[in-house]
């Protein structure tokens, strides 16, 4: 029994369909074709209320199926897309996504805490609807009656479709009960008549109890497309098999099905009159004239493929769909694991090879070594999100918020194709939020105030993506009044956080805004203000290896940039020494390497003119002995660069790239700073990470007059 | 007959969850040597069934029925019933005629 596989997939694919129809709602003000983006949104509902109906979640379905009433009303035209409406849709979007919420969470039924939630959506859904729901459906079963076309030629008199099912033997295992679809038909339409056919079940000594052998023949009476009918039997249709015969279809199309069907023709046919899709007479009058079939009954095994044949149309488009597959995120780490240790074999081999001075084995070892690369950057690139889809889920955020706090603001977005590891867009997703509803609250002024300030009335946060050294930067920025200095620095006295007096750099004082419990929000608001947040975003950041800053000009704006590594698991790194220990930098940090020099008695050097702070690696790491006698005057400084800043580490010997595994560091050196992780090298010892980013706070911490220098320079 | 007629109880289910165990449950209603003197299936008990409970319900009608044997299927609790009319099975619940 593999229900919860069934019903996992189903849960993804309806909080995939409503990121959709989300997306589409928020856009289909600007769409150029309307009519297509509501025809999307109708689809979507439409495809959650059917899978929902096969798991048996009424609740979901029940509510899904007045928003689908709505769209369809919407879809002909009869209400009009308004502001208001799209408003409704996207809280009723919510709520379906809170009942998807529940039942991830185990919870298949309403409470009534649901319950009371829907209930002032479905009420204003029905305003529209402008009938009481149950009326309405009364009203489209008798319009289904009433539209009988002219019929062609040898077409049957049956006003009804015509559904055939043999269930496959597979079906009860596989966690669907027959009954669920049957049910689920009957919110297309109504069923006017049924015969269950039970003669393929064997005799009781052969029967296994847990295998389906039900069939069904079905008179149904809707005006749905076949489409949607057959789109009922989706997740069956691979091991089923499903016929769907229009109303009025020749009685040929009747009669190969006969065919078709196991067992004797007579009483194939008779199922067809019992279910009332056939007459007698039309039954007798198509089956004489032809001679029955020597070998009418289908095998087991013929079963699928008949099944697939028919279903042609629908599978051809279904593989166009799915260019793209679903793969465990698990599997895809496990395989980062993998690409990990086959690294780091690599470079066992290539460290062996070279000392043996095997010139074979040498060239050998460096064609491995390439083609690890390139796994490993395929590898690494499966997970490679773009950002876009992020990004996308903000206007969603914003049009909400705006709504909330009664402002006029749009957002921009701009670099949705910058690419990063997905395990780094899940966290970011949630202080990414913080920090534009930040922006909409405190940022944006009002619209009065706009005006008087001569900016435009409409407000507009922006969100920036781009690659810079090994990192992907994230700006959030807003066109509002900027924080206030003076008023940062006041609460920042008040609270204790700074001495009376002390002179700050101004990214210092904007720095402070991120402190726990810092707010200088003059009302509160439930959206922020609250000073609980903004150090909660920091130390998220900080969590993924990552920085965050912030710029302001009064009256102009202020953007918060985010700083995040590439990936999580495998950089590009550079390897120098210090005595017998050996550490990695990763080398897009890496600006340049240089020789050693020093302006006497200062710790910073000149570099082509300016000035360049450095730490020298073994006093700052406490490493013991001093350096060998031969490198003694063959130091070198490696120049690394972050966030636009720069930096020197005093090494003793530069060893060259490596292919850096990043395993993390225990709890226990969790404390230690200036390290990120550990590697192992081809020789099987450890190196550590050098952190770059904290590195380079060190660097202006030690020599704060330098970094003076620095910024004069 | 000479063995007094007796009602099988089903209690509870009657799902995929719990069809090996009905089916054997309902074992004597399947022997072509007899039903043991079951003449009928009582429903009343039955909290939910599916297509797993509705196919066995079947073949005890079609075993019975070769056999030449009553079996009335007896006092069809909600669920069942409710599955029964959806299916149009009513005249499961009768000898054939």
């Amino acid at each position: 029994m593999n229900l919860d596989q069934a019903l996992l997939t189903f849960i993804a694919e309806c909080r995939e369909l409503l990121e959709d129809v989300e997306t589409t709602l928020l856009s289909v003000e600007q769409s150029a074709d309307r009519n297509e983006a509501v025809n999307a949104i109708f689809r979507a509902a439409h495809t959650i209320k059917g899978s929902a109906g096969l798991f048996g979640l009424d609740h979901v379905v029940e509510f899904t199926h007045v928003v689908e009433s709505v769209l369809d009303e919407v879809r002909d035209g009869r209400i009009a897309l308004a502001e208001e409406l799209v408003a409704l849709l996207l809280s009723c979007c919510d709520h379906i996504g809170g009942l998807v919420d529940a039942i991830a969470a185990g919870q298949l039924e309403a409470d009534a805490e649901m319950t009371r939630r829907g209930e002032p959506l479905t009420g204003q859904l029905r305003v529209y609807l402008g009938t009481p729901v149950a009326a309405a459906v009364a009203s489209t079963a008798a319009q289904t009656q009433t539209s009988a076309k002219p019929l062609a030629e040898g077409a049957v008199a049956g006003a009804n479709w015509h559904i055939s099912l043999r269930f496959g033997p597979d079906v009860m295992r596989n966690g669907m009960d027959p009954l669920s679809f049957i049910r689920y038909l009957s919110t297309l339409g109504s069923i006017a008549g049924i015969v269950t056919v039970g003669e393929a079940i064997p005799a009781a000594d052969e029967m296994d109890a847990e295998s389906c052998y039900l069939g069904f023949e079905i008179a149904f009476a809707s005006d749905a497309q076949q489409a949607a009918i057959e789109n009922v039997f989706e997740f069956v249709r691979e091991d089923c098999r499903i016929c769907v015969i229009a109303p009025h279809s020749p009685i040929g199309a009747y009669l190969e099905l006969i065919e078709q069907l196991p067992g004797d023709n007579q009483t194939t046919g008779a199922m067809l009159v019992q279910c009332g899709t056939l007459t007698a007479a039309e039954l007798a009058a198509g089956l004489h004239p032809r001679p029955a079939p020597a070998a009418a009954i289908v095998t087991d095994a013929a079963l699928p493929l008949q099944a697939a044949e028919a279903q042609k149309p629908g599978k051809e488009a279904k593989s166009q769909e799915s260019r793209s597959i679903r793969v465990d995120a698990d599997k895809l780490d496990q395989l980062i694991n993998l690409v990990g240790e086959l690294v780091i074999a690599g470079a066992r081999t290539d460290l062996l090879a070279r000392r043996m001075r095997n010139a074979e084995l040498h060239e050998c070892a460096s064609t491995l070594a390439n083609l690890v690369e390139e796994v490993r950057d395929s590898a690494l690139q499966l997970r490679m999100v773009k950002i876009g889809a992020t990004f996308s889920r903000f206007q969603r955020v914003v049009h909400d918020v705006a709504r909330e706090l009664g402002k006029d603001i749009v957002l921009t977005v701009s670099g949705e194709d910058t690419e990063l590891d997905k395990t780094v867009v899940e966290k970011i997703a949630d202080p990414l939020t913080h920090l534009v509803r930040n922006s909409m609250d405190h940022g944006i002024e009002p619209a009065e105030v706009r005006a008087a300030r001569g900016k435009p009335v409409r407000g507009t946060v922006s969100l920036n993506a781009y690659h810079d050294s090994g990192t992907i930067v994230i700006e959030v920025s807003d066109d509002g009044g900027g924080l206030n200095r003076e008023k940062i620095l006041a609460k920042a006295a008040e609270r204790g956080l700074i001495a009376a007096g002390q002179a700050l750099s101004d990214s210092e004082v904007y720095g402070l805004i991120f402190e726990p419990g810092f707010s200088t929000a003059e009302k509160i608001t439930n959206l922020s203000g609250r000073g609980v947040g903004m150090d909660v975003v920091k130390r998220n950041i900080t969590a993924l290896r990552g920085t965050v800053g912030i710029s302001s000009r009064p009256g102009a704006g202020t953007t918060v940039t985010v700083r995040l590594p590439l990936t999580l698991a495998i950089i590009d790194g550079f390897l120098v020494s210090v005595g017998d220990s050996t550490f990695v930098v990763p080398l897009d940090m890496i600006e340049e390497c240089v020789e050693f020099s020093a302006e006497s008695g200062h710790e910073y050097t000149n570099l082509r003119g300016q000035v360049l702070p450095f730490i020298r690696l073994r006093e700052f790491l406490e490493i013991e002995g001093g350096p060998a006698a031969e490198s003694r005057h063959r130091e070198s400084i490696v120049v690394i660069k972050y966030a636009g800043r720069k930096a020197g580490l005093v090494v003793d010997a530069l060893l060259g790239e490596f292919q850096t595994v990043i395993k993390p560091l225990g709890r226990m050196f969790s404390q230690v700073s200036c390290i990120s992780g550990s590697t192992i090298l081809g020789s099987g010892e450890v190196a550590l990470i050098l952190d770059v980013p904290a590195l380079v706070g060190a660097v202006e911490a030690a020599g704060g007059a330098p970094q003076k220098m620095l910024k004069a320079a | 007959m000479s063995t007094p007629t007796q009602a099988l109880r089903i209690e509870g289910e009657m799902t995929i969850y719990r069809a090996a165990e009905l089916k054997q449950q309902m074992q004597p209603l399947f022997d072509a040597a007899g039903s043991g003197g079951i003449d009928s299936i009582d429903l009343s008990g039955v909290t939910e069934i599916d297509c797993s409970g509705v196919q066995l319900l079947l073949l005890a009608r079609r075993n019975a029925d070769a056999a030449g044997r009553a079996l009335r299927l007896a006092v069809p609790s909600a669920a069942v019933a409710e599955v029964f009319a959806l299916l149009n099975l009513g005249a499961l619940a009768a000898p054939a005629a």
